[in-house]
């Protein structure tokens, strides 16, 4: 299916872009992390991101809906 | 009032705080933020702060609210700085007004401390050295 990523901070330096609209063979979140930690080179492991689908956080497990907006949150340094 | 706000002009700290009086309140407390100049023995030039917009302001906004449910308040506010930040700006301004002050602290302390846990909010320093990163704490 396809959704549309947004990377942020070193998420979007190791991607070499801020966002990419993909088609993935992936499930569920984890699944589209791992397919694009490969094909981007994104180093953080999964225990130390959160990830939210269409603007709420998500749990890694969660089914990807079509056309979603997913976004790889890296440990946030705010305040 | 309960409001999150992420701003990129200055934030009006004296705006918040007559915002949150109120004839209810007997007592007040704010925390600010501000630009420091050394970052683990690294000297910092400035800053930039940018955040995921939508879902900063809907955790945000759900501090707040949970600020309200756990503590006494009367009104309590947030303001946090997306861009380009120099030493000594005030990058977060939380505050929080109350019957008594003991809730005042406690949640202005409980709305920081989630602010920084939680908000997806990124900070990148720029260091004297030349060298510049975002800033990801390790659990």
């Amino acid at each position: 299916m396809w959704v549309d990523v947004l990377y942020f901070a070193s998420l979007r330096e190791m991607a070499g872009r801020p966002s990419e609209r993909l088609h993935t063979a992936a499930r569920d979140l984890r699944g589209l992390y791992l397919e694009l930690r490969g094909v981007r080179g994104l180093t953080f492991p999964v225990e130390r991101l959160r990830v939210s689908m269409d603007g709420a956080f998500a749990g890694w497990d969660t089914p990807l809906r079509e056309g979603a907006e997913i976004a790889f949150i890296p440990p946030v340094s705010g305040g | 009032m309960s409001a999150f706000r992420l701003r990129s002009e200055p934030i009006d700290g004296d705006g918040l705080r007559r915002a949150l009086q109120a004839h209810a309140a007997g007592g007040f407390c704010s925390f600010e933020g501000w630009v420091r100049e050394q970052h683990q023995g690294r000297a910092v030039l400035r800053l930039d702060y940018e955040a995921y917009d939508a879902l900063a302001q809907s955790e945000g906004d759900r501090i707040l609210a949970e600020a309200r449910e756990r503590y006494a308040v009367v009104a309590v506010c947030c303001d946090h700085r997306v861009g380009t930040l120099e030493l000594g700006d005030c990058a977060v301004w939380v505050g929080a007004s109350a019957a008594h002050r003991d809730a005042a602290f406690a949640a202005t302390r409980y709305i920081i401390d989630e602010v920084k846990k939680r908000v997806p909010i990124w900070k990148r320093e720029h260091y004297a050295d030349g060298d510049s990163g975002w800033i990801h704490p390790e659990a």
